[in-house]
């Protein structure tokens, strides 16, 4: 990226074809006029429409795959999780229920906890990628994660995600491009140009000091809403800054308007549900935004494993699932791709405390209409071990090349560094 | 030098100390500009820029535990290896844990060193101190995610304060002997049989000559022959003298720059700064950082001001002290379209705040996160690059961060949190327009309000913003007191132009 480049025709933009406009419209609105005059949107491919989004869900810790998607058919499973492993179907206890078969899956199956996935897959709306990896497999939480944020395995340089809203917002980031919601922006959607808008709760992207007194919210808003004053020049640092203020107002008044409105389907009350309700209302009110981005921890499930990895893979599968029927309510359902990952799954063998350790290769989850249900790839295996830990048969970036060129229809190449070969995940184009 | 020249004393009054205390340091109370203000301009800049003679607490090498991430003994070691031959899991999983115990314990070391520093910032009676090593930080980027050792995080913190305007060559013999860099950039992999470019390519593209300036492809291929064995154990480099480093190291001839010897790490440094442009370009960058930002190529009186500062610098060997007295008591500094011209970065913001309205510490860690969230955690910069600054700071999200840090450190209220001034600090602001007061111990509303905006902008004040302000005051009544400054003080650094310095 040539930020001079991109600064000069900013540059160009504002200060000469839209010199009256820039100095009072924010931003959004500078964009939908620019998009007027440029053909191509955002999109780059044919054929591919303009308004589809990806919501990532991070699932943060390490899920343990082999227990999230089960390969009950296979003794070296049973050896390595002796008393870890989820019993095949027909075999659980009150205590251990079974996994849940698949159709046309042949000995592997699902968490007995996972039913809310489970169920969108028998719907032929979810899927399975399995064994996804990277070489030389970083065990550090927070590098692994570093390396899917990156794309890299050296962990190192912008989100993959921000350097897609880079290469295909042509020098002008929109204000709400990207949005995570969290307490920090993760680093997935940070870009040179882009940043992400990033939120805990929506009630909290506003100032927070008209809390103080009432009366001080008007003389905020006529602060901040300006846009623009006498004898600042548009083009300089306060007049960037005077824009940006106003266009903060107008996305923090349509944020909170969307995410105000009632959902059309019940949620159950966990954290990733509730941030995934707010997506969804977002996504109702069809908001610019291209890419949605929540996270939820806890994975690291080091001891005492059963009950609290059951705990949380129902959470998971429960408020995706609620997700995706509010979606369809909206009739949203085919222009929304839902993408599940965890930095690494866990090793294959429990260690003493009944839990496991950091691991490697590791399942990722799909949910959405144009997905290919079920399981795809093959599950890696149990018995060809890398020092007791999974080889990987995909790697990341295959998938998010599938997701870049199939899914928000860019070529992957400028945003990943080089040429991946695509994973199937969707069905061929109807 | 026509470009550096000074600005006549009799114009370095109150203001031009405020503008030459933001950017040298992180602002600080009127009565700190009004003291630096009676010194006179030469006094003030010797005063910030000679700062060793300013007494304060030195960074024992203690202060912080060196042993957390200590790497394995060789028991240990061969413990592991027959525990993993053995498919010992037991074995294995107490290492691992122990291991992530040590990570768990070092990431709250991390936490505390930046907390540390950051107290420094905004304490430290040598700001100039302070800044430089916070440019270092972004300058030498390294990121403690990829070192997971705090302990050398702090080594290379140190390493930065010791030569923040000391002798940049000096620094970069020292940044190829530092343990987090060496390691962030991978040098501890380059030996002979495999040469690893990072460390050799980044030292030219981002730390001393810029990217495309005067080296080819090939330069950086000898250089990182040259560097080869550059490495650490524990916290010590090791040394050149080592059985180890002449086993790593390549001794053959290598060509840079079209001169031919057997070079080594420091003779590559040497060559380095033999070129013009490495001059030209710290000085583009310590230009970027102390006198304005905007996007884009500087122009041509700034660009000379840039080439006259780079020629100082090469007439000085490398020494940084003359060439920022230079650079502090030039008139163009403190030209009008030079102050109030960048947006401060978030510790910037954060730092002056508590500096010159004096606001009540508060959690440092709140504080630190709010960094984070706008976009600058210290010792986890995004990238080698550093931070990118100027206007990629400011976005929607982190605009309305930056306001409700600032009614954080005023009223001690969490944006999450119920009801304000949980931490039952309340701030004090009647002191700032204490001396405003008139005879009959009643102040001025306009007066109060003017001079409010003044100290705490740092570009001319709007007509609209005063008024504006006015009006709102005598709506409530007219009173100024504690409330009503807070008040105040929440909308002013609401105001877009709060974000500049």
């Amino acid at each position: 990226m040539d930020d001079q480049t991109y600064t000069r025709r900013i540059f160009l933009q504002r200060g000469m074809s839209f010199a009256s406009l820039a100095a009072t419209a924010p931003l959004f609105i500078q964009r939908s006029a620019l998009g007027m005059l440029q053909p191509a949107g955002l999109s780059s491919q044919p054929g591919v429409p303009e308004d589809r989004v990806l919501v990532v869900v991070q699932l943060g810790g390490g899920n343990d795959g082999l227990n999230t998607v089960v390969p009950y058919g296979n003794d070296a499973y049973y050896k390595a999780r002796p008393n870890l492993a989820v019993p095949a179907p027909g075999r659980g206890t009150a205590r251990q229920p079974a996994a849940l078969q698949l159709d046309g899956a042949n000995g592997i199956g699902l968490h007995p906890s996972f039913s809310g996935f489970k169920e969108l897959i028998d719907e032929g709306a979810a899927c399975v990628v399995q064994g996804v990896g990277y070489p030389n497999p970083n065990r550090s939480h927070f590098t692994s994660m570093d390396i899917w944020h990156t794309a890299d395995t050296s962990a190192k340089g912008y989100g993959w995600i921000g350097r897609y809203v880079d290469c295909t917002c042509k020098g002008t980031p929109g204000p709400e491009q990207t949005i995570a919601v969290g307490r920090t922006a993760p680093l997935a959607l940070q870009g040179a140009l882009q940043k992400p808008v990033t939120f805990e709760t929506p009630e909290l992207f506003r100032w927070m000091g008209e809390d103080l007194h009432p009366a001080l919210e008007e003389p905020y808003q006529k602060i901040n809403r300006a846009g623009r004053l006498d004898q600042v020049d548009p083009d300089s640092q306060m007049g960037f800054l005077m824009r940006t203020a106003l266009d903060a107002q107008v996305s923090s008044d349509r944020i909170r308007a969307a995410v105000a409105k009632r959902p059309l389907v019940q949620y159950p009350r966990t954290r990733l549900a509730g941030q995934l309700r707010t997506v969804a209302s977002m996504i109702r009110a069809d908001m610019s935004t291209r890419v949605y981005y929540v996270s939820f921890g806890g994975f690291d499930t080091h001891a005492g494993q059963a009950g609290r990895h059951s705990n949380l893979l129902r959470q998971t599968g429960d408020a995706l699932n609620a997700f995706y029927r509010d979606l369809k309510a909206q009739g949203a359902n085919e222009r929304v791709l839902t993408m599940v990952f965890s930095e690494f799954g866990r090793r294959v063998g429990a260690n003493a405390s009944g839990g496991t350790d950091h691991g490697t290769a590791a399942p990722m989850y799909f949910v959405g209409d144009m997905v290919k249900p079920g399981l795809l790839g093959r599950h890696p295996s149990l018995t060809d071990l890398d020092d007791g830990d999974l080889v990987f048969n995909v790697d990341f970036r295959s998938v998010y090349a599938a997701v870049l060129e199939d899914w928000m229809g860019t070529p992957s190449k400028p945003v990943l560094g080089r040429a991946y070969r695509k994973a199937v995940i969707f069905k061929p184009r109807a | 030098m026509k470009a550096l020249s000074p600005l006549h004393p009799d114009d370095f009054d109150y203001w031009k100390a405020q503008h030459l205390l933001n950017r040298a340091g992180f602002g600080g109370t009127p009565a700190q500009v009004r003291g630096l203000a009676t010194m006179g301009l030469p006094d003030a800049v010797d005063y910030i820029v000679d700062y060793h003679r300013i007494d304060t607490e030195s960074v024992r090498a203690d202060r912080f535990a060196a042993d957390i991430m200590r790497p394995m003994s060789r028991a240990d070691r061969e413990r592991m290896r027959a525990a993993r031959k053995a498919n010992d899991e037991a074995t294995l999983s107490e290492f691992r844990r122990r291991r992530q115990a040590a990570q768990r314990l070092d990431r709250r070391q991390m936490r505390d060193i930046q907390r540390w520093w950051l107290t420094r910032m905004i304490e430290s009676p040598r700001p100039l101190e302070e800044k430089m090593t916070l440019f270092w930080h972004g300058h030498f980027a390294t990121n403690y995610r990829a070192i997971e050792d705090s302990y050398h995080m702090f080594m290379q913190n140190q390493l930065f304060r010791n030569y923040a305007v000391g002798n940049f060559k000096a620094l970069a013999h020292g940044i190829i002997r530092d343990p987090a860099m060496l390691k962030y950039l991978n040098n501890d992999q380059n030996r002979s049989q495999h040469p690893n470019e990072n460390l050799a390519r980044e030292l030219m593209e981002l730390f001393t000559l810029g990217e495309g300036h005067g080296y080819t492809e090939d330069d950086i291929k000898q250089g990182a022959r040259a560097l080869t064995g550059y490495s650490f154990r524990d916290d010590e480099f090791i040394d050149l003298d080592s059985r180890q480093y002449r086993r790593r190291h390549d001794d053959g001839p290598k060509t840079i720059f079209g001169m031919t010897g057997n070079y080594d790490g420091d003779d590559f440094v040497e060559l380095i700064f033999s070129r013009r442009a490495c001059s030209e370009f710290l000085c583009l960058k310590l230009y970027r950082y102390f006198v304005n930002d905007l996007p884009g190529e500087p122009d041509k009186p700034r660009q000379n001001f840039i080439t006259a500062m780079a020629k100082s610098l090469r007439d000085n060997k490398y020494r940084l002290r003359p060439v920022l007295k230079q650079m502090f008591a030039s008139a163009h500094f403190y030209e009008p379209s030079n102050v109030g011209s960048r947006i401060k970065s978030p510790i910037q913001l954060i730092v002056t705040a508590m500096r010159s309205l004096q606001t009540p510490t508060r959690q440092l860690g709140a504080l630190a996160d709010a960094a984070d969230l706008m976009g600058q955690s210290i010792f986890y910069p995004p990238s080698v690059k550093g931070w990118e600054g100027g206007r990629t700071w400011i976005n929607t999200s982190t605009l309305f961060v930056r306001q409700n840090t600032l009614v954080y450190m005023l009223t001690g209220r969490l944006p999450d949190q119920y009801p304000w001034d949980d931490d039952g600090t309340t701030y004090d602001a009647m002191h700032l327009v204490e001396h405003l007061r008139e005879p009959d111990g009643r102040i001025n509303l306009r007066d109060a309000v003017t001079y409010l905006l003044r100290i705490s902008l740092a570009c001319a004040v709007h007509q609209e913003r005063v008024d504006g302000l006015v009006a709102f005051v005598e709506a409530r009544g007219g009173r100024v007191d504690n409330a009503m400054l807070i008040a105040l003080l929440s909308l002013i650094t609401s105001m877009p132009e709060y974000q500049l310095s």
